[in-house]
């Protein structure tokens, strides 16, 4: 009994232990990506624009498409449940603050930070762990081509470009979406619908989406590159460290979303 | 018996002490020897005896425990960034899978440590990439992936791209495991001719007893983290030590006499 607890414990211990162990390691890895960032011509190690085009395209141009179809959706369900909760007060066209605000300010940006870290962010941990079993990242090292440089700086540069390029692209989308349905629907037409929004928003909520999105970004890279990093144990690890670095991903947004609002909304 | 006077008397590896750890587990128990200038040293031993360790210690990829490791008179367990920056311009390691990069051309990694360490201009870095890939019998491939390669072909592409950039050192992983007879012979002639057209100083890790025996120089064999011999191949195979001989037959050890630490492991009481 003592025995089970003690280990109980110790295994406690070491989950915490490993928790706090990758952070540090996130917060290197970032702080390494920096540097080459702005020391890397220097060195004689410049970063390239290829690859961090290439990823820009992976990460954003592919995403379109998917981006666009869940911002409308999620608009038009905004507008339906908006105006089904203010009818009970008798009050629809009261709608659009709420709809303009909730998607600029957190709508938008969860669910395209959801979507990247979904789509990209599990495909960049696959594609670490593959490399590092293959040895790949450990060729790099003794060529003495450094693997930060090579391998995170690009996906990091891209997602920091394209996940906010995204959230405002789904912002867009999501207005326009909810706009049809409100002018479909209330006695309101789009442009009178889209002056109010344009009327309620400040440069403040926005800054608020894109801030957000922002932290986003490195959220998803970091999350998929540590897990990427410590693969071990074959094809099987890299399944396993893929949807460690999802549920962790999407985890780190959600609540870094919560602490975001609640310092900067209080 | 190949070699000996070829081979200068300097020393280009030394390695003295090596004591490293996995974890709490010791894995190299005080490890110490000398590679010459342009001498091919093979690294046998059982599997689980510590081959990888030693040779990703040799390459700067573990840090350990205690030890040096001297490569051209550089301490990379103290060097500072740049000097092992400048230090691994001239050493080339082929993996044991190869270790290309899946998303480039056959081509492209070989060209890569030249892209990332030259400014050549991209025709005379494939001028001498494609060089490179006649000298591992590989010309006209490189437009394919790696996906696209035969076992043998791979290790070969690995290869061009370990010497891409004439290396003073040359760091070889199975260089012949898991192919045909053939093949595997055809590697092992590449071996020999690079050391005998580039003066490189090559370091092998193998199991193939044929192989090791072909393109030898010396021999270093390790069992359980410890060197126990280490000789040209006469002396090794002709080596009056059981453990080597049991090596060499593929005789399994002895069976354990300590009977209460084999019920300990069995129990996981360790
Ligand atoms: N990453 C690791 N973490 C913990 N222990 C390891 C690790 N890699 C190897 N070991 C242990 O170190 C010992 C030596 O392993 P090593 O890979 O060097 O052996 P080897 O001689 O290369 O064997 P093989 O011929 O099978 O490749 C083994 O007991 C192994 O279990
Ligand atoms: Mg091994």
């Amino acid at each position: 009994m003592l025995t089970q607890t003690v280990r109980m414990l110790g295994r406690l211990g070491e989950t915490v232990v490993k928790g706090v162990a990758e952070m540090g390691f996130a917060a290197v890895l970032l702080g390494e990506a920096l540097f080459w960032l702005a020391m890397g011509r220097r060195r004689e190690q410049p970063v390239r624009l290829a690859p961090i085009v290439a990823e820009m395209t992976e990460i954003g141009l592919r995403a379109l498409p998917i981006v666009t179809v869940l911002a409308v959706t999620i608009g038009i369900m905004l507008a339906i449940q908006g105006i089904y909760t203010l009818r009970m007060f008798g009050a629809e066209s009261q709608v659009v603050p709420g709809i303009a605000f909730s998607v600029v300010r957190e709508f938008a940006p969860l669910i395209t930070g959801i979507l990247v870290a979904g789509r990209s962010g599990s495909a960049l941990a696959a594609r670490l762990g593959t490399m590092r079993i293959n040895q790949e990242v450990d060729a790099l090292q003794v060529m003495g081509i450094s693997p930060v440089r090579f391998l995170v700086v690009p996906p990091l540069v891209a997602m920091l470009v394209m996940v906010p390029s995204l959230s405002l692209w789904s912002i867009l989308v999501a207005l326009g979406g909810a706009g049809v349905y409100v002018s479909s629907t209330l006695d309101m037409t789009f442009a009178a619908y889209a002056r109010q929004c344009l009327e309620m928003l400040t440069l403040g909520d926005l800054a608020h989406g894109m801030g957000k999105s922002f932290i986003f970004a490195v959220l998803i890279t970091l999350v998929g590159v540590v897990n990427g990093a410590s693969v071990s144990g074959g094809a099987e690890g890299v399944g396993r460290m893929t949807t460690r670095s999802v549920v962790q991903a999407i985890s780190a947004i959600v609540i870094t979303d919560m602490i975001f609002v609640f310092l900067v909304t209080r | 018996m190949n070699g000996v006077d070829r081979t200068s008397s300097r020393v280009a590896i030394e390695v003295r002490d090596l004591v490293t750890h996995y974890g709490e587990r010791k894995i190299l128990k005080g490890v110490s020897f000398d590679i010459l200038e342009g001498e091919i040293l093979v690294i046998m031993g059982g599997s689980g005896s510590g081959k990888s360790t030693l040779l990703n210690h040799l390459l700067g990829l573990l840090r350990p425990t205690s030890g040096a490791i001297r490569l051209l008179g550089v301490d990379i367990t103290k060097a500072p960034p740049r000097e092992m920056q400048a230090l691994r311009r001239k050493m080339g390691v082929a993996f044991q899978g190869g270790a290309l990069f899946s998303s480039m051309s056959v081509g492209d990694n070989i060209m890569l440590p030249l892209r990332e360490h030259t400014r050549l201009d991209r025709k005379t870095m494939e001028i001498m990439a494609r060089l490179k890939m006649e000298v591992v019998d590989l010309a006209g491939f490189e437009n394919l992936m790696p996906a696209e390669l035969s076992g043998g072909m791979i290790k070969r592409a690995a290869l061009a791209r370990a010497i891409v950039m004439d290396p003073k050192l040359l760091f070889c992983d199975e260089p012949s495991a898991g192919l045909d007879p053939v093949v595997a012979s055809s590697i092992d002639d590449l071996i020999l001719r690079l050391r005998d057209a580039m003066g490189m100083t090559i370091v092998v890790v193998t199991h193939e007893l044929e192989s090791a025996f072909k393109i030898a120089d010396r021999i270093l064999v390790l069992d359980k983290g410890e060197i126990i011999g280490l000789g040209s191949v006469d002396e090794i195979r002709n080596s009056a030590s059981e453990r080597i001989q049991n090596l060499l037959h593929r005789r399994t050890e002895e069976v354990e006499l300590d009977a209460d630490a084999y019920l300990r492991r069995l129990t996981g009481e360790e």
